[in-house]
């Protein structure tokens, strides 16, 4: 236990040094200098997660839940750092820094040319590249606080740290207005997310009187039954309120419809964080965050289908979305939009054991897809547009493969990582039977036809077919180096073979142990493992199912439309004209969100601005109170009158002031 | 027979009256270092006077501290006159409002 | 008649801090003004020997000897501790500036070191008479510090007024003391204490409580006893001022314990009252008037006062969390005090005294670095979390709703965001305006660095409050 207790801590502050020396440091020691003692950083962390995943998964020594430091104590309320590393949080540890591995030595090569980025002479300009590093040190150490955490007030604290970190990111290229724009959206809507969130930590709070997660859990069970009055008349379930008022938090950070707006605009951030935001970090949080909690949630029926619905609009809607995009990383976002959408379906359906399996295969696969995206927008000298691109894998065979296995788990190809995770969802939703469950599993089926779809019409487009770049670009045609592609590489083995590895495990072992529970009456996952036999007979039994043909059917309708030289996009266009603007509008959410809420609340801000502020507290309160409080000390000061016997006149004054107390009570 | 009271009806009469000294007095400052003095010899009235009627000694003890403190007082107290009428020509009360607001 | 050894040992800093005050008066005259440095360093150096000494005496008991007027327990030690912590920094903060000002004579360390002296009998004293010879000692030495620039017009109308009031403070300190002596019967806190519960509250007895509370309040500058503080910080050369403004408040901090707790116990009800009304008069005129400030020596001593209030408002909830929370109020305050004179320190050089508000103006682009330290200080003195300042006053705040006084707690927290005013103006001034004078600023290294320390510290322990919390709390026997 102790010696998990010090690898945990070497994990949490490695990043958290690399993060320090090159962002403070990053002028003295230079590129070189910022790159290699973050990478290092996150190397230790990874070896280590490594180390501490062998022992808590395979050696079964035991799960540490132990403070580390107590910041203050507060009505009986401890308020502490503290680690609780079992077997979901050795999982994501390994996740979150083997990812965030990769993109750190991807980024040496990506950011290689930065100073390119911005304006001349741009003084946020200068050290550019070391501060990139530090920030996505920082972002790691961010996301390892937040899964390491025993207790509530740590996962807020790592929860608003990527949240910061996150809008310092998207935001890098700070001279560019779109990714300004961008960064704000981020992190406003991820502070509507935020509100609920700690609305439910208060709500926790109030109903356990406690914010660590072992006191919270074993008692969860007692307060089952405790209702509360949001309204006059109205009772709530305590445990449904506090599960949804978290899982809006979830829904801010995990992109979940509505709260899904800021995910594709944060691709204006350089590739490398989109690759860290989509499939490591931040957007994990919040499945992860509701598969820790899972003890709470078994516990509302209503939380759980709430959180399904949610989920299956998710998963459907915007994969539509990604079939008329033609920014290559903007396919990539709704596809990790639509994803997310499985993952909360899981979590709803109760088999949350099935969507932390898909996000830890997601994390790889996705990672892969940006990364590979990133290769291909550095060897199109920074041009996004699928339009322009088209027969690359002459130019790019390292790309092109990986791209391939990348797309194939995706979609859910048997023997692939995609696919065990993915299809464990789709039976696991099968079998459910809570409120919602028909509609979501519609909605998942629908999804894979969907994703195989897009993913194929971006392959299609990207490596295949004639070359639409121009002359210039395609003379300088290349691999990119290796930095770029070795973690391209590295990143494909897992998404191979990972889910043939776990899948008798994860979802329908034993894996996690008391990580997570699952109330007996919303099993799925131990009925829909019954009839499953070992990763070979499920990826062969894979062959039969509707999914399989869906996706197969995707894929085929993706190739013709592309032999036929037809782009979906246009044929939409042209064809269903309506359908398109809808999609092109993206439902119009954003729309919706800038006249109801942004100019809604604008105008509301100037009514309050010009009656409220101006008039009443700037002209009544803080003004007239600060002239006031002005004019008082004026005159106040003047009692000071410098002369002694004044001074000792307002002592006598005082001492009778003092009897006056007493004599006149 | 001198009743406990005369003693502090005495000591407290000394004592408004040097303390009325000090805010009434507005020409010269030894008058305060004088006024101070007194209000010290008005506490060690009492001191002796309660001192003896409960028949304790510590009061006469802590007279003996009062006026050693006094006498250390005084001799900083002019020290800090000297100070001052060196710096200004002046050792009027008056005079001492740079100081203000 | 028997009679006992008093137990030496337990006041063995205080002999030792005599002794060692002593030879260095004698030292400093067979010293050249070239050498006078090492008058300096044995200062220091009897200020690290008295902090090891007390720290090694340290207990959690509570001893007393010398016929009972002398007392350790834990609240001696901890502020013995803090008293020399912070004298030790006054001295280093001032080296540079009192040579620049030919102030760096022998009389101002052993000054200094009888004063701490007086400090450390004050907090240690359980006899009226020995709260008294510790407060003279101190007084004495102060007064004596501030009329010390001679050719200063200012300095010596301060000195004047300082040794005035005091007197007078402390003559009626002591017809207060009278009056207990008379009724008790006795000058030792713990008989003091047993006769006054067995008396119950007589008038006399009030009478007494009121005199001896102007003295306590004058100390520590609360209104309306508050008239010398902003003339004497502002007229006594800042190296003076910050050794007045810190340190001596710990002492008084512990003379109001001793006498309010340990010896009229009994009296809460009516000391409660006094002090209610101290407090927020204090917390009033001092927010308010410091606003109408441009002298920012008189605005921190203004502040000063508000940050009395405060204090006084921990020791009057009457609970030991509430003393714990004073405690740790003043801690907290004489830290922040150190840094806010130590910033005018840092901004003086020699001919130029850095105190007027306007001086700091632009400092932001003059120096990033010390503009964003004194905005943590400011900050802190504001209450701004995570700060010290925040958790300081969040102490102070807790007591008074747990001792059912809401109400006073609004009324602090509204003097507190009036008090914030003054504090955001010197950040406006230092990040928004233009300097007065665009030459780099280059101070010398010593105070940069302790000045930075000092201002991170107030970040630093405000983000791990609990282990201050903890000994303030420990001492008052939580």
């Amino acid at each position: 236990m102790e010696s998990i207790y010090n690898l945990g801590l070497l994990i949490v502050l490695a990043p958290l040094a690399g993060a320090i020396v090159a962002g403070l440091f990053g002028g003295t020691i230079g590129r070189k200098g910022a790159h290699s003692v973050t990478t290092l950083g996150v190397a230790i962390s990874f070896v280590l997660s490594a180390v501490v995943f062998k022992q808590v998964v395979i050696d079964k020594v035991g799960i540490l839940n132990q403070t580390v430091y107590t910041w203050l104590v507060s009505e009986g309320i401890r308020f502490e750092v503290g680690f609780l590393i079992d077997q979901l949080t050795a999982m994501m540890m390994v996740v979150v820094t083997f990812v965030s591995l990769m993109v750190h030595i991807y980024t040496i090569g990506y950011m290689s040319h930065d100073e390119e980025n911005w304006p001349a002479g741009s003084r946020a300009g200068t050290n550019s590249y070391q501060r990139f590093f530090s920030y996505i040190s920082l972002f790691t150490f961010s996301m390892l606080v937040l899964v390491m955490a025993n207790n509530f007030m740590q996962l807020f604290f790592g929860w608003e740290a990527v949240g910061l970190v996150s809008y310092l990111l998207i935001g890098f290229w700070s001279t560019r207005e779109s990714a300004v724009y961008a960064n704000l959206k981020a992190f406003l809507v991820n502070r509507v997310g935020d509100f609920g969130f700690l609305l439910g930590i208060g709500a926790v709070l109030m109903t356990f009187n406690s914010l660590d997660y072992s006191a919270v859990f074993s008692t969860a069970e007692l307060h089952k039954n405790l209702t509360f009055s949001i309204f006059p008349g109205s009772e709530w379930n305590m445990m449904t309120v506090i599960g949804i008022l978290l899982f809006i938090g979830a829904m801010g950070k995990s992109a979940q419809v509505p709260l899904h707006v800021w995910l594709p605009d944060s691709m204006e951030g350089p590739t490398p964080i989109s690759a860290l935001i989509h499939a490591a970090t931040m957007v994990t949080a919040g499945i992860f965050m509701v598969a820790r909690m899972s003890p709470l949630y078994e516990l509302s029926e209503t939380a759980l289908s709430f959180i399904l619905i949610i989920g299956a609009i998710t998963a459907l809607f915007m994969g539509l979305l990604g079939l008329i995009q033609n920014d290559i990383k903007r396919v990539v976002a709704y596809s990790t939009l639509s994803q997310l959408g499985y993952m909360t379906v899981a979590l709803g359906a109760s088999a949350y054991a099935a969507g932390v399996f898909h996000l830890m295969t997601h994390a790889f696969f996705k990672a892969l897809l940006f990364l590979g995206a990133g290769s291909v927008i550095i060897a199109m000298h920074h041009d996004q547009d699928m339009r322009n691109m088209g027969g690359l894998r002459k130019y790019m065979p390292i790309t092109w493969i990986t791209s391939l296995i990348g797309s194939l788990a995706l979609i859910g190809t048997p023997f692939f990582a995609g696919f065990y995770s993915k299809d464990s969802i789709i039976m696991a939703v099968g079998e459910s039977s809570i409120p919602g469950s028909g509609f979501a599993f519609a909605a998942v089926l629908a999804g894979v036809f969907i994703t195989a779809l897009y993913s194929f019409r971006m392959y299609f487009m990207v490596f295949h077919g004639k070359e639409r770049m121009d002359h210039h670009t395609r003379e300088h045609l290349h691999e990119t180096p290796w930095v770029v592609t070795l973690p391209l590489v590295l990143l494909a083995i897992p998404s191979v073979v990972i889910g043939a590895i776990f899948v008798m495990d994860m979802p329908f072992g034993n894996f996690f142990g008391e990580a997570i529970y699952v109330a007996a009456e919303h099993d799925v996952l131990a009925t829909v493992g019954e009839s499953i036999h070992g990763w070979w007979g499920m990826a062969l039994h894979g062959f039969l199912t509707p999914a399989f043909w869906l996706a197969a059917g995707g894929v085929f309708t993706a190739w013709m439309l592309h032999r036929k030289g037809l782009d979906i996009a246009v044929v939409m266009k042209e064809r269903f004209g309506f359908v398109y603007k809808i999609l092109d509008n993206k439902y119009w959410a954003d729309e919706i969100y800038a006249k109801l809420f942004a100019a809604g609340g604008r105008g509301l801000g100037n009514g309050l601005w010009k009656v409220g502020d101006v008039a009443l507290i700037d002209g009544l309160m803080v003004n007239g109170s600060a002239r006031v409080v002005g004019v008082l000390s004026g005159i106040t000061r003047r009692l000071q009158t410098g002369y002694l016997y004044h001074y000792a006149f307002a002592m006598i004054v005082g001492l009778l002031a003092l009897f006056s107390l007493f004599i006149f009570r | 027979m001198i009743a406990l009271s005369d003693y502090l009806t005495v000591a407290a009469l000394l004592f408004g009256l040097s303390m009325a000294g000090i805010f009434i007095n507005r020409k010269n400052v030894i008058i305060l270092l004088m006024c101070i003095e007194l209000m010290l010899l008005a506490v060690n009235i009492n001191f002796v006077a309660f001192s003896h009627y409960l028949g304790d000694s510590a009061g006469q003890v802590f007279v003996f501290f009062i006026l050693t403190v006094a006498a250390a007082e005084a001799a900083i107290g002019l020290a800090i006159l000297v100070v001052l009428f060196r710096n200004r020509r002046s050792i009027n009360v008056d005079d001492l409002d740079t100081l203000k607001g | 008649m028997n009679f006992e050894i008093p137990n030496f040992m337990l006041a063995m800093p205080e002999i030792f801090v005599l002794g060692m005050a002593c030879f260095i008066l004698i030292l400093d005259l067979f010293l050249s003004e070239r050498s006078r440095v090492v008058t300096y360093l044995l200062t220091q150096a009897t200020l690290v020997g008295a902090f090891l000494l007390s720290l090694g005496l340290y207990s959690s008991a509570r001893e007393l000897t010398f016929s009972d007027s002398f007392v350790l327990d834990p609240m001696a030690s901890v502020l013995k501790l803090a008293v020399y912590a912070a004298v030790f920094m006054v001295l280093l903060y001032s080296r540079r500036y009192l040579r620049e000002r030919g102030m760096f004579r022998g009389e101002f360390f052993v000054l200094g070191l009888f004063g701490v002296l007086g400090m450390m009998v004050m907090i240690s004293a359980h006899s009226l008479l020995t709260i008294y010879m510790g407060l003279e000692l101190l007084s004495l030495s102060m007064y004596a510090m501030v009329a010390m620039q001679r050719d200063s017009r200012v300095a010596a109308e301060a000195a004047m007024k300082y040794f005035i009031l005091g007197a007078m403070a402390s003559a009626m300190l002591l017809y207060g003391m009278s009056m207990i002596y008379g009724v008790t019967g006795s000058l030792e806190l713990g008989e003091v204490s047993a006769a006054v519960a067995g008396q119950g509250s007589q008038l006399i007895l009030i009478f007494g409580l009121v005199f001896l509370m102007v003295g306590v309040a004058f100390k520590l500058g609360a209104v309306p006893f508050h008239m010398w503080v902003p003339d004497v910080y502002h007229g006594a050369s800042t190296a003076v001022t910050l050794y007045i403004s810190t340190a001596p408040k710990l002492a008084a901090f512990a003379m109001l314990m001793r006498l309010l707790v340990d010896g009229l116990g009994a009296l809460q009800p009516q000391w409660h009252d006094i002090l209610l009304l101290l407090a927020i008069l204090s917390l009033g005129i001092g927010n308010v008037v410091a606003i109408a400030q441009t002298n920012i020596k008189r605005m921190l001593a203004y502040s000063g006062i508000s940050h009395v209030g405060f204090l006084l408002l921990g020791v009057l909830s009457g609970s030991p969390e509430g003393y714990a929370a004073g405690m740790f109020y003043a801690i907290v305050y004489v830290l922040m005090g150190l840094g806010g004179f130590g910033m005018v320190i840092l901004m003086s050089r020699a001919g130029f005294e850095a105190d007027q508000l306007e001086d700091y103006k632009g400092l932001n682009e003059r120096s990033p670095w010390f503009a964003l330290m004194m905005m943590f200080l400011m900050f802190s003195m504001a209450g701004v979390p995570p700060f010290i300042g925040f958790w300081a006053k969040l102490s102070v705040l807790q007591a008074v709703v747990d001792a059912n006084m809401v109400w006073l707690a609004a009324v602090a927290v509204l003097f507190s965001v009036i008090g914030a005013f003054y504090y955001l103006r010197l950040i406006k001034l230092m990040y928004f305006d233009g300097p007065l004078e665009l030459s780099p600023f280059r101070p010398s290294p010593d105070v940069a660095l302790l000045f930075s320390v000092n201002a991170l510290a107030v970040l630093l322990i405000g983000l791990f409050p609990s282990s201050l919390m903890a000994i303030c709390r420990q001492a008052m026997g939580l």
